[in-house]
C-alpha cells in the first residue's frame, strides 16, 4: 500500500475512499494516547486545516486534513480505545477515512523519512 | 544538567525531557504501563536531580524550626517528616521532605526546581544559629509499589520490616553504603535509596537486574506525575505556590503553630489559620473523555461564572477516568471544567482518587 503524508505527521493511502492515521513516529513522540476527537461522517475538509484533536497524557496536538474532501467514515474502535493508534498507527490506528476532491500538499515515503531525520 | 545515571536512560531508549535545568526520562516506553507496574509490582525511578542539604551542628534541630512550619526539634533520630518552607508572609516557597539522621544532622530533600531557591532561604534562616548547611551531590533512586519492599531485600542489608513509613536507617548494597528511607511520591509502599554519585550506576543496575523477574520496571516522570496525582499529592508550582497558603492548599496540619519558639511566617499562618476559606482544593472527576489540564478553569456548569482553576490533571491509569485537582471557591453549584471552549461536567471526589490496599 503507498502512502503519502504531511508534515504535520499524517499519512493518507492512495485509494478512494483515502484512510488517514499518523504516523508511528508521530505516536511514539505523543506517548500514551488518552483521547481523540475525530471528524463526524460528512463532514467536509479542507486541506491543512484542523480536523479533530488527539490527547496525549502530557499534551494536546491538532489534527489536520491531509486534503480536501468529505470524511465516509471514522475509526470508532479508536475513539473507544485510542491507545490503537499508539500500538498499531498504520494499521488499526487508522483515523478516519476521506472521499477525496483536491489532494493538500503530500510528501512522499521517502521526503517524510528525510523530514523526521532531519 | 545531567544526573549519575543519564547514560543508562540513553542505553534504556529513555525519551528525554527538560526538568528544571536537567535532562531527565520522561517515560522509557509507555508511560501508562510504568504506571500500572509501579501499581501492581514495582517501579525504580531516578531522582538524582532533587536539591539535597546536610544541615549540620548543634543547633540544627533549633534552626530547622526556625527556618520550617514543622517542628523538626521532636522528631527522634530515624524519622523523617514532610515540611514547607514558607515566606514571610505565609506563602510556600517549596515542600520538603526532613530526615533527622542524627541527634546534630538533618537531611532536607527539596524540589528541583527550588533547590537554589531552598538553599538561599536555609543559608539566610540559619544564620544566626550553629548550624551549617552543605548542599550535597548525591544520588537518589526511588523503588515504589507492592513489590517494592521484597525486591530490595534480596540485595540490601538494611532490616526493612521494621523499618515504618517516614523513617530512614542506614544500609548497603552490594557494599556501597547508602540511606534507606521509606519515603515516596506515589502512594505505595517504597524506598528512597540516597546513594553516592559515583555508585549510582552499580545500585541502579544491582536493582534492575534484581527486580525485573518480579515485575521491576524504569519509570519516567511522566509516570510519576500521574501516581502522585492519583494519591492527592500536591506538586510544587501547581498547587504549591508562593501565592498559596499551607491552609488553602489543605496542609494546615503541617504548620505547627504551637512551636514555643518564633518562626518565619509565624504571624502571617496564625493569621491565615483563622481566616474564613476564599478557597480550597478539591479533587475533579470527570464522566466524559478529555482530559482535565492544569490552567483550565472551573466554572458553574448551569452559569458558566467563573469557580476556580485546574493545578493538575491527567487521565488516571487505574481509574480510566481523567482526574483533576483544583482550587474552588465553592463547592454548592454543579461543577464543570472548560476544556478549550467545551463545557465538560465534572463531580467532587475525596482525595485521595486512589489508595493503596493495606492488606
Amino acid at each position: 500500500m503507498s502512502l503519502s503524508y504531511t508534515a504535520e505527521h499524517e499519512w493518507i493511502t492512495g485509494e478512494e475512499p483515502a484512510t488517514v492515521g499518523i504516523t508511528a513516529y508521530a505516536a511514539e513522540a505523543l506517548g500514551d494516547i488518552v483521547y481523540v476527537e475525530l471528524p463526524e461522517p460528512g463532514t467536509e475538509l479542507k486541506a491543512g486545516e484542523t480536523c479533530g484533536e488527539l490527547e496525549s497524557t502530557k499534551s494536546v496536538s491538532e489534527l489536520y486534513a491531509p486534503v480536501t474532501g468529505t470524511v465516509v467514515a471514522r475509526n470508532e474502535a479508536v475513539v473507544d480505545d485510542p491507545s490503537l493508534i499508539n500500538s498499531d498507527p498504520q494499521g488499526a490506528g487508522w483515523l478516519f477515512t476521506v472521499a477525496v476532491t483536491e489532494s493538500g500538499e503530500l510528501l512522499t515515503e521517502e521526503a517524510y523519512q528525510a523530514l523526521i531525520s532531519a | 544538567m545531567r544526573t549519575a545515571l543519564y547514560e543508562h536512560h540513553l542505553a534504556l531508549g529513555a525519551t528525554l525531557t527538560d526538568y528544571a535545568g536537567w535532562r531527565m526520562p520522561l517515560r522509557y516506553g509507555s508511560e501508562s504501563a510504568e504506571h500500572l507496574a509501579v501499581r501492581k509490582a514495582a517501579g525504580l525511578f531516578d531522582l538524582g536531580h532533587m536539591g539535597q542539604f546536610e544541615i549540620h551542628g548543634p543547633e540544627a534541630a533549633g534552626a530547622l524550626d526556625f527556618a520550617l512550619v514543622g517542628r523538626l526539634s521532636e522528631l527522634v533520630v530515624g524519622q523523617a517528616r514532610y515540611t514547607l518552607l514558607c515566606q514571610s508572609d505565609g506563602g510556600i516557597l517549596d515542600d520538603l521532605i526532613c530526615y533527622r539522621l542524627a541527634e546534630d544532622r538533618y537531611l532536607v530533600v527539596a524540589n528541583a526546581a527550588n533547590t537554589s531557591v531552598v538553599s538561599d532561604a536555609l543559608s539566610v534562616r540559619l544564620a544566626g544559629f550553629r548550624a551549617d548547611l552543605d548542599r550535597l551531590d548525591r544520588s537518589l533512586i526511588a523503588i515504589q509499589g507492592p513489590s517494592a519492599a521484597g525486591i530490595l531485600a534480596l540485595i540490601c542489608d538494611a532490616h526493612l520490616g521494621g523499618l515504618p513509613y517516614y523513617a530512614v536507617i542506614p544500609g548497603s548494597i552490594n557494599g556501597i553504603p547508602l540511606w534507606v528511607a521509606r519515603t515516596g511520591y506515589t502512594g505505595e509502599d517504597g524506598f528512597e535509596l540516597y546513594v553516592p554519585a559515583e555508585h549510582a550506576s552499580a545500585v541502579w543496575w544491582a536493582l534492575t537486574t534484581t527486580g525485573e523477574p518480579h515485575g521491576l520496571r524504569s519509570a519516567g516522570l511522566a509516570c510519576r506525575d500521574t501516581l502522585r496525582l492519583e494519591a492527592g499529592m500536591p506538586l510544587y508550582g501547581h498547587e504549591l505556590t508562593c501565592d498559596t497558603t499551607p491552609y488553602d492548599a489543605g496542609l494546615g496540619r503541617v504548620v505547627r503553630l504551637d512551636k514555643p519558639a518564633d518562626f518565619v511566617g509565624r504571624a502571617a499562618l496564625t493569621a491565615a489559620a483563622e481566616a474564613p476559606r476564599s478557597r480550597r482544593l478539591v479533587g475533579l472527576v470527570s464522566a466524559g473523555r478529555r482530559v482535565l489540564r492544569a490552567g483550565q478553569p472551573v466554572v458553574d456548569l448551569r452559569t458558566g461564572a467563573h469557580l476556580g482553576v485546574v493545578t493538575s490533571g491527567a487521565v488516571s491509569p487505574v481509574l480510566g477516568r481523567p482526574i483533576a485537582m483544583a482550587y474552588v471557591s465553592t463547592v454548592n453549584a454543579p461543577l464543570a471544567v472548560d476544556v478549550r471552549g467545551s463545557l465538560e461536567p465534572v463531580e467532587l471526589s475525596p482525595l485521595p482518587f486512589y489508595r493503596r490496599s493495606t492488606s
